[in-house]
């Protein structure tokens, strides 16, 4: 297999499949000079437009909720009972934007060049600058909606400070930045419905997208209450279904998180870009058991307070407590003393993962590190670290029934967010004409890693403030959808098709449940395409995931039938989609032979553990193209013309 | 090393919104002391699964208490025993080896049964949709500094708007009433200088709504505040109800 990997790659520099369609000009008037280029429709046009926005989280809300008040016919879709709780409705921390207020320095180009760096200069600089350009609109926009950040006693904004940055430009809302985000836009989304220019359509799943003369012209879905399957025309595509971090099974996002959508808009054409940049994130609670079925997130802001340490010896079984100071081993603060406890999220996962390889993790599965408080009570005492962290320390008492304030905190890391997704354009633009990916589906604007509050900024700049021009460009080129109605063959064939792959599960009967399949193949993933890679590994995982693929279709057991409500079989659907994806991970890593942000392999370090990049021949977006045999590379090759590719030193 | 419980659950059984419902007996026996609740369901279904039998239906998605898409009686309370937390952050530590739980979906007139545990909570849609938002199109917006909002009163808009919609306010009132779900977002928008513009409006019009979709009347039981995982106050009710009697009379 890799032979192919090699032969296909070395066919392709720079492919002309990739038009990255980059406006001409400097990079800080490049989107200003794209505004006043780009064409028009008139507001009767608009009228006369079917825009159908798949996810109602931070990006499909806000391209749901600005279409529709610019005049479009939108109609929104997702899985869960409301549009309210897409997964965007869980980050904490909060979002960066440019906005300058506490006057410490920070500039649009700042932002662009924290983000870019973050990203290890594998991220498009245009769409980058634009993302940190319309930053502070966004922030406007939800204070106008009534977004409840956080303020200061004189009544202005509040901001803090997130990893990756030497300036405060993170607005928050308590822990819950997302659920307030989140609500703003989908109250923004129920004052058009309100209006009648969106027709909102929740529990419906996006089974496949449908193609006809080369152009996106709408989905099928399966109503998850009835189980009848549905078709949508329209003249454009917005895809904004999020990421697929769930491929892992374990992760910290929502267990509805999915890649079908995604999945099936790339076997129909689309190319599917870096999907092995996936971040994983070091502070989370610790698996407990094999019932295990998410991963909770503990705020990052922890590791300012928190020493890290395990035992030395890994025989040392002694309540936390009852170990002595000389037989601790603080590795981070060992390891990196300028930076400690306090390096950035892969550098820190991968030194824990190294800790309980090596036999000295805690706890009983011994996949932990502790995250010790002690220190810091003692210095500060106890109220002011209640202060700063009492609510995590709840929630980590409620899911563990520990209280960090008399022992240590059990982390591990965990998968967090995937930079990979679909290719996208400077518009946003698929490689299928019409068909828009916004949000973490795209792969957009992190590059290779993102940055803590860079997720939520990019999610309301796509829906808010790209799309809504970029898509005029699209709509004010096509003719009225060309007589391609929902009865035209290809609606047909493709409803057809998902119908035919959801009774083959269904029929199967076979002795294995989707969640079964689900746990393996998240191993298989985690254990050779996760916080450290390495060719052996994901030569041997390629093979495990292929025949895990075909024992899926010889021993998947759905229960229940298609005609009601039956979450196996939206699972079961979701799990075949995700194996075949691991594949293209693993690949997609195998090709890549350098070290850069979320993506570490073994061969690519320094002596002292560092990622090593490899920027004369990696410098790149890998995008694949779905074939009947294997999938294609096509490469975009990412030029810098205003930063220069530094490397990174956390010691 | 944890616990391993057996735990019985008698667990709502409904195939359709029409269909009669009934109690049915389940026992896990491998039940851990770390485990939420809904991984023991979770569990529960892939041994119904495995024996060929249909698995019971329930909807959860984050599991972290944020999304509101849980929702279940658990030995006769909205999120179960423990205050303050939604069901899927609920764990087994909260009870014991032998237990016998019953578990049934939130009920209330607004809210029919799908299946099994799922209810269609779209009404609270709806109420929102009926003016539960500040009229603002986007790029209208003034500088998000323009207007200054004291840090009291951003806190307490806070307090309200951390409501995540899951419902167990309705489930656990006698009357069905949505009037914690309804006032916190009224409240919310109330509390800042951006959502008073339309203030009497929003009231008249999500009040008459919530009417409209069959939720009951609100007399002071403040059962729901008991049940809210957000701790919501009921003083946001009173609020609502003198400003809904002022807009609807001036209306
Ligand atoms: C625990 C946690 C904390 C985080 N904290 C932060 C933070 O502090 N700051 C930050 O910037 N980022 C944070 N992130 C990342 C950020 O929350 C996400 O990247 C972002 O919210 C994704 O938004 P989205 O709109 O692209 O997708 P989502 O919010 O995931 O929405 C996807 C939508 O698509 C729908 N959908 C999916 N598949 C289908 C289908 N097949 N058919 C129909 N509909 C479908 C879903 O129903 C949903 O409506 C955090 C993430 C997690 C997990
Ligand atoms: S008020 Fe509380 S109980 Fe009611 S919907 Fe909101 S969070 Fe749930
Ligand atoms: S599953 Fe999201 S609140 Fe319980």
């Amino acid at each position: 297999m890799s032979d192919e990997v090699a032969s296909s790659m070395s066919e392709v520099s720079h492919s002309p499949r990739l038009d990255a369609k980059v406006p001409a000009g400097r990079l800080q008037e490049k989107w200003d000079a794209y505004k006043d280029a780009v064409s028009l429709v008139s507001p009767a046009n608009k009228r006369s437009h079917n825009i159908l926005v798949v996810g109602s989280g931070l990006a499909g809300a806000s391209a749901a909720a600005t279409l529709a008040g610019l005049g479009y016919n939108v109609k929104c879709f997702c899985i869960q009972d409301s549009a309210r709780r897409a997964h965007s409705i869980a980050a904490q921390g909060g979002i960066n934007a440019a906005k300058n207020y506490p006057n410490d320095g920070d500039t649009v180009w700042r932002l662009f060049y924290d983000t870019i760096k973050g990203g290890d200069y594998r991220s498009r600089e245009a769409n980058v600058y634009r993302l940190a350009q319309v930053s502070s609109n966004i922030i406007d926009q939800a204070v106008a909606q009534g977004v409840p950040f956080a303020r200061e006693y004189g009544g202005v904004l509040a901001n803090r400070s997130f990893g990756g940055a030497q300036v405060s430009r993170t607005f928050y809302a308590r822990g819950q930045t997302g659920q307030q985000l989140l609500l703003g836009a989908y109250q923004a989304l129920s004052h058009q419905i309100a209006a009648g220019r969106v027709t909102m359509l929740p529990r419906r799943e996006m089974l496949d997208l449908v193609v006809a003369k080369d152009r996106a012209r709408g989905i099928i879905t399966r109503d998850l209450v009835t189980g009848e399957l549905e078709r949508h025309a329209g003249d454009a595509v917005l895809l904004c279904t999020g990421g697929y971090g769930n491929a892992y099974y374990l992760s910290t996002n929502a267990k509805n998180s999915n890649v079908t959508a995604a999945w099936r808009c790339y076997k129909r054409g689309a190319f599917f870009a870096n999907p092995c940049y996936t971040q994983i994130h070091p502070t989370c609670i610790p698996v407990s058991g094999d019932y295990q079925s998410k991963l909770t997130l503990m705020s990052e802001s922890l590791r300012n307070d928190g020493r890290v340490w395990v035992p030395k010896d890994p025989k040392d079984t002694r309540a936390p407590e009852a170990i002595p100071e000389d037989a601790r081993d603080y590795y981070l603060e060992r390891r990196y003393p300028s930076f400690g406890n306090l390096v950035p999220r892969d550098v820190a996962s991968r030194a824990a993962k190294k800790e309980c390889d090596a036999g000295r993790g805690v706890g009983e599965t011994r996949l932990a590190v502790y995250l010790d408080f002690d220190a810091a009570i003692r210095r500060l005492g106890a109220s002011s670290i209640q202060d700063r962290y009492g609510n995590l320390f709840e929630m980590y008492e409620r899911i563990t029934g520990d209280d960090p304030y008399r022992t240590p905190m059990r982390i591990y890391p965990a998968v967090h967010y995937t930079m990979g997704g679909l290719w996208v354009d400077y518009e946003l633009q698929s490689t299928i004409p019409g068909l828009f990916v916004l949000g973490e589906a795209n792969f957009s604007d992190h590059g290779a890693n993102r940055l803590g509050a860079s997720a939520l900024m990019q999610g309301l700049a796509d829906g808010y403030f790209v799309v809504p021009y970029t898509l005029g460009a699209y709509v004010a080129g096509i003719r009225q959808s060309e007589g391609i109605s929902e009865s035209h063959e290809a609606f047909a064939a493709a409803e057809e098709e998902a119908g035919a792959r959801i009774d083959q599960m269904l029929n199967n009967k076979g002795d294995k449940s989707p969640t079964q399949f689900h746990r393996e193949l998240g191993q298989l993933l985690w254990n050779h395409v996760g916080m450290a890679r390495d060719r052996a590994g994901l030569e041997e995982a390629i093979p495990a995931i292929e025949s895990l693929r075909d024992e899926f279709w010889e021993r998947i057991h759905v229960p229940g039938s298609a005609d009601r409500f039956n979450k196996n079989l939206e699972f079961a659907g979701r799990v075949a989609d995700f194996i075949e994806l691991g594949s293209l991970m693993a690949q997609d890593a195998l090709r890549r032979e350098e070290s850069c942000g979320g993506h570490f392999r073994e061969e690519y370090q320094t002596s002292e553990g560092e990622a090593v990049r490899n920027d004369e021949v990696f410098a790149d977006v890998a995008a694949w193209e779905h074939t009947d045999r294997r999938p294609v590379l096509h490469l975009e090759k990412l030029s810098f013309e205003n930063v220069h590719p530094s490397t990174r030193s956390y010691k | 090393m944890a616990k391993n419980m057996t735990i019985n659950l008698r667990i709502w059984r409904q195939k359709s919104p029409e269909s009669p419902g009934k109690l049915v007996d389940y026992t896990v026996s491998n039940a851990s002391e770390h485990m939420s609740f809904l991984e023991l369901l979770d569990v529960l279904n892939e041994q119904l699964i495995a024996s060929e039998d249909d698995p019971v239906e329930f909807d959860s998605d984050c599991r972290e208490g944020i999304c509101g898409s849980c929702g279940l009686m658990v030995a006769g309370i909205a999120h179960g025993p423990q205050q303050r937390t939604a069901v899927c952050q609920l764990h087994m530590r909260s009870f014991k080896d032998g237990d016998t739980i019953t578990v049934e979906p939130f009920r209330a007139r607004a809210f029919p049964i799908v299946r099994d545990l799922v209810v269609d909570r779209s009404a609270f849609d709806r109420i929102i949709t009926a003016h539960g938002y500040v009229s603002v199109k986007t790029g209208s917006a003034p500088d998000a500094n323009a207007i200054p909002i004291s840090k009291d009163a951003a806190e307490e808009a806070m307090d309200f708007a951390a409501c995540i919609g899951c419902g167990a306010c309705v489930a656990a009132c006698p009357n069905g009433s949505a009037s914690l779900f309804t006032a916190a977002k009224i409240a919310h928008l109330a509390l800042l200088p951006q959502g008073q513009v339309e203030a009497s409006r929003r009231v008249v019009a999500m009040v008459d709504q919530m009417e409209a979709e069959g939720f009951g009347d609100c007399s002071n039981y403040a059962e729901c505040e008991a049940v809210c995982p957000k701790g919501i106050s009921v003083s946001g009710i009173a609020s609502m109800r003198r400003a809904y009697m002022k807009g609807a009379f001036s209306k």
